[in-house]
């Protein structure tokens, strides 16, 4: 059953187990992120988007694959808000979808990006392929 | 057969609203011993108070019922009431209709039933009551200030000026606290040693005053208008009335590298040190864990160069017992520790410096004489990052929960005196929101950005990571939704303040509540700021909650104005419901004596009559009226039922009970 943005937005905190409200919106997770120029939308605007149930455009975004979830944020925020968890949770959210966005194995080459960890591409690959 | 008063009020639509007054007062008069009931929209008002007083008189009764709002905003208004038309005091019983009832029911039948079971209680109550009679105590007219900060200064002088004793306990070696280390004070810049130390010296001079510097509050007895304080004097090996302040002895002291407190460890004092040129009192303190002469009896320069002959190497502790009347917590606080900020390299490398530590760098007295220079290699620095709520506003374990409140203010006053002393440098500083009320305070904000060019961005520091002698700061620029690295010479930490660590065994020694954080808990937030619920116990700045100087000298005058309050009085009424013992049933067992937080149980041995004209001795306890405050824990341990509280008997409560369950 396709769920609406509001529903998915609820989903992804669901999963999480966090709550986005508790952010005061200081941006230290974004001043500690070491991927943040590689994202479109960064760790705070994960949180706020997911409090917004503004989740559509996050959830297409690479964005989201491009976390390392090195925690980094989830060490930093004041707030024990951890975007990195969002960020997980959306992932999954996406992939639990059923019949659609599992990664394929001929996907994969085109994604390859020389800055990026292998590990990254390995674990990604690994969770998201079943 | 009590003739009962039933009186049920309105308090305009609060209770109205939601319970059937009219209803509540007819049926609380079928209650057995009710002769009158009635009700009345505002009975607290003069109108209501005299209706109370007519009914009183006119229907000779003996005990009465307020269905109204707590007893803790009105039984004092009826119970006078009640004396001024003739009844006992405490032959007024309260039944909490509005914030036990009305207020958070919203089902007026339920409500109204709930009315009339908590007025069924209270009547059930005054049945039992008895006539009691308040006794008094003494005041000692003499007051205790523990800390000697600017809060326990202001505190100290304003009591002193009303003709009062006070003495001012300092653990530090001199008063002045963190003021004194403070460099300018905002809104207006001028030097805080221009404006503290002329107050400093007004104590010294103050005939009324006696600091005890370098002591602290061993224990604290008894209760209002009549503490006994042990206070620890503790061997300064220097003798107080001897030293004249003059120096030599620091000068000459071979132990030079001793961390100096007073500029947050940045520079060496010796072991025989004066904390600062203007301390008061002016007498040398030598450090027993840095001096060699006291460590290993090896040395003697500074006993040997005193032309006073004021060193003592043998002195001991001293202890001095005290009484006073009234006791103003002045305990103020400190910075946090950074251990759990790792992300700021506070510990990596000596640029970064927290903001005090910063206020010691630009200060004219500070270990650089007032001219900022890094201090890992004393050169100028160009380019300054200072950041804000660092510990504050965070609830992950790590820091405080509670906003510091003066960081916003003095971060703007630092970047604003950097810019003005030095041009050539560029300030960042990163926030999350600026919070600047308070007159003349968001002015100096914006001056800052705008006449000074100080760098306001929204975000925060992320990272700090120092790099070939420079520190590269990554942060977020929230506007512009961007990451900036930006590579700094010094950074400066805008640490979270928190009370300080002696706070809580004071409060513990004081019976005082603190919350969860250390602040001390006022009597009321908003109507009673500067008591303790403790009688006799005062609060006066930061160990209440995070204030800024003006704030603080505001509570401290405020504190020694309830302190004033008290200390005329030449005696204060007790309260009389108080614990008795009932020496025919009491076993001797102590338990309550165990449990007493006051210290108001004695036991002592007593002889008793026995059957066929012998007698017996019998350990049994006796309760001290003026110390018991009636807490009633001791009636609660009672094996043997020998303990009661008056006016709040077991068979009191059990009636109310009853009636509830009835």
């Amino acid at each position: 059953m396709e769920k609406n943005e509001k529903e998915l937005a609820q989903l992804i905190q669901e999963i999480s187990g966090l709550n986005p409200k508790k952010c005061m919106k200081c941006g230290k997770c974004s001043g500690a992120c070491p991927a943040f120029h590689e994202m479109e939308y960064h760790p705070h605007q994960f949180v706020d988007m997911v409090d917004r149930g503004d989740v559509n455009r996050l959830l297409e975004s690479k964005s989201i694959w491009m976390c390392l979830t090195c925690f980094a944020c989830v060490e930093r925020c004041p707030r024990d808000v951890k975007p990195a968890n969002f960020i997980e949770a959306a992932r999954l959210a996406l992939i639990r979808q059923q019949g659609c966005n599992h990664l394929k194995d001929e996907a994969v080459p085109p994604l390859l990006d020389e800055e990026m960890p292998q590990q990254a591409i390995v674990s990604a690959y690994r969770k998201f392929k079943k | 057969m009590q003739r009962i008063g039933v009186f049920v009020c309105w308090c305009g639509s609060n209770i109205a609203a939601t319970v059937d007054v009219q209803q509540v007062a007819d049926e609380l008069a079928k209650e057995p011993g009710v002769v009158y009931s009635t009700n009345y929209q505002y009975m607290c008002s003069q109108s209501g108070q005299q209706m109370i007083q007519e009914a009183i008189k006119e229907h000779h009764l003996t005990g009465i019922v307020i269905c109204s709002c707590s007893p803790r905003m009105h039984e004092a208004t009826f119970r006078k009431t009640a004396a001024a038309a003739g009844l006992n005091s405490y032959m007024v019983e309260i039944a909490n209709i509005r914030e036990q009832c009305s207020w958070i029911h919203k089902n007026k039948e339920e409500a109204t039933e709930k009315a009339i079971i908590l007025g069924r209680a209270a009547i059930a109550k005054v049945h039992l009551n008895a006539p009691l009679t308040a006794g008094e105590s003494p005041v000692v007219k003499r007051a205790l200030v523990i800390g000697g900060g600017i809060a326990g200064i202001q505190t100290a002088l304003d009591i002193a000026d009303a003709g009062f004793e006070v003495d001012i306990v300092e653990k530090k070696p001199t008063i002045g606290g963190k003021m004194a280390q403070i460099d300018k004070t905002f809104p207006t810049l001028d030097c805080a040693a221009c404006i503290l130390t002329p107050k400093m010296v007004d104590v010294a001079q103050n005939e009324k005053i006696h600091i005890y510097s370098y002591s602290e509050v061993e224990s604290v007895k008894g209760f209002v208008g009549n503490f006994t304080a042990t206070i620890k004097k503790k061997a300064r090996y220097v003798k107080e009335d001897v030293c004249t302040g003059c120096g030599l002895c620091t000068e000459k002291c071979p132990m030079k590298k001793v961390p100096n407190e007073f500029n947050q460890m940045l520079d060496n004092r010796t072991a025989i040190y004066i904390p600062f040129a203007q301390a008061v009192p002016k007498v040398a303190t030598i450090d027993p864990n840095a001096c060699m002469m006291l460590k290993n009896g090896k040395c003697g320069v500074c006993s040997k160069v005193c032309t006073a002959g004021a060193i003592d190497y043998t002195q001991k502790d001293e202890y001095i017992e005290q009484q006073y009347g009234a006791i103003v917590v002045a305990t103020g606080f400190n910075t946090i520790k950074l251990d759990n900020f790792d992300e700021f390299a506070y510990s990596q490398s000596p640029d970064v410096v927290t903001s005090l530590e910063f206020e010691r760098l630009m200060n004219a007295a500070g270990p650089t004489g007032g001219t900022l220079l890094r201090p890992s290699d004393h050169t100028h620095p160009h380019t300054l990052v200072f950041v804000q709520c660092v510990g504050s506003r965070d609830i992950s374990g790590c820091g405080k929960p509670y906003c510091s409140k003066i960081c916003c203010m003095y971060t703007a006053k630092h970047a604003m005196l950097c810019r003005e002393k030095y041009p050539d440098t560029e300030v960042y500083v990163f926030y999350i929101d600026v919070r600047t009320p308070g007159k003349n305070f968001d002015e100096f904000y914006r001056r800052a950005v705008e006449e000074y060019g100080v760098h306001y961005i929204k975000g925060m520091v992320g990272k700090v990571a120092p790099k070939d002698g420079k520190l590269m700061v990554q942060a977020s620029d929230l506007l512009a939704n961007d990451q900036l690295l930006i590579e700094a010479d010094m950074v400066v930490l805008a640490t979270a303040i928190e009370p300080d660590e002696s706070a809580r065994s004071i409060a513990t020694m004081l019976t005082a509540s603190m919350d969860t954080n250390d602040f001390f808990t006022e009597a009321h937030p908003k109507l009673r700021p500067v008591e303790s619920p403790t009688a006799g116990i005062f609060l006066s700045g930061v160990c209440q909650g995070p204030k800024d100087i003006p704030e603080t000298v505001s509570q401290a005058s405020a504190a020694a104005a309830k302190v004033i309050g008290l200390l005329v009085k030449d005696k204060l009424t007790c309260n009389p419901c108080v614990a008795e013992s009932n020496e025919l049933m009491c076993n001797g067992c102590s338990a309550c004596e165990k449990v007493c937080p006051y210290g108001a149980i004695t036991y002592s041995d007593k002889e008793f009559r026995t059957p066929y004209r012998t007698t017996i001795m019998r350990r049994v306890a006796s309760v001290n009226p003026a110390v018991c405050q009636g807490c009633g824990a001791c009636t609660v341990a009672c094996p043997s039922g020998a303990m009661d509280l008056k006016g709040f008997s077991t068979r009191q409560i059990m009636a109310e009970v009853d009636a509830i369950c009835k």
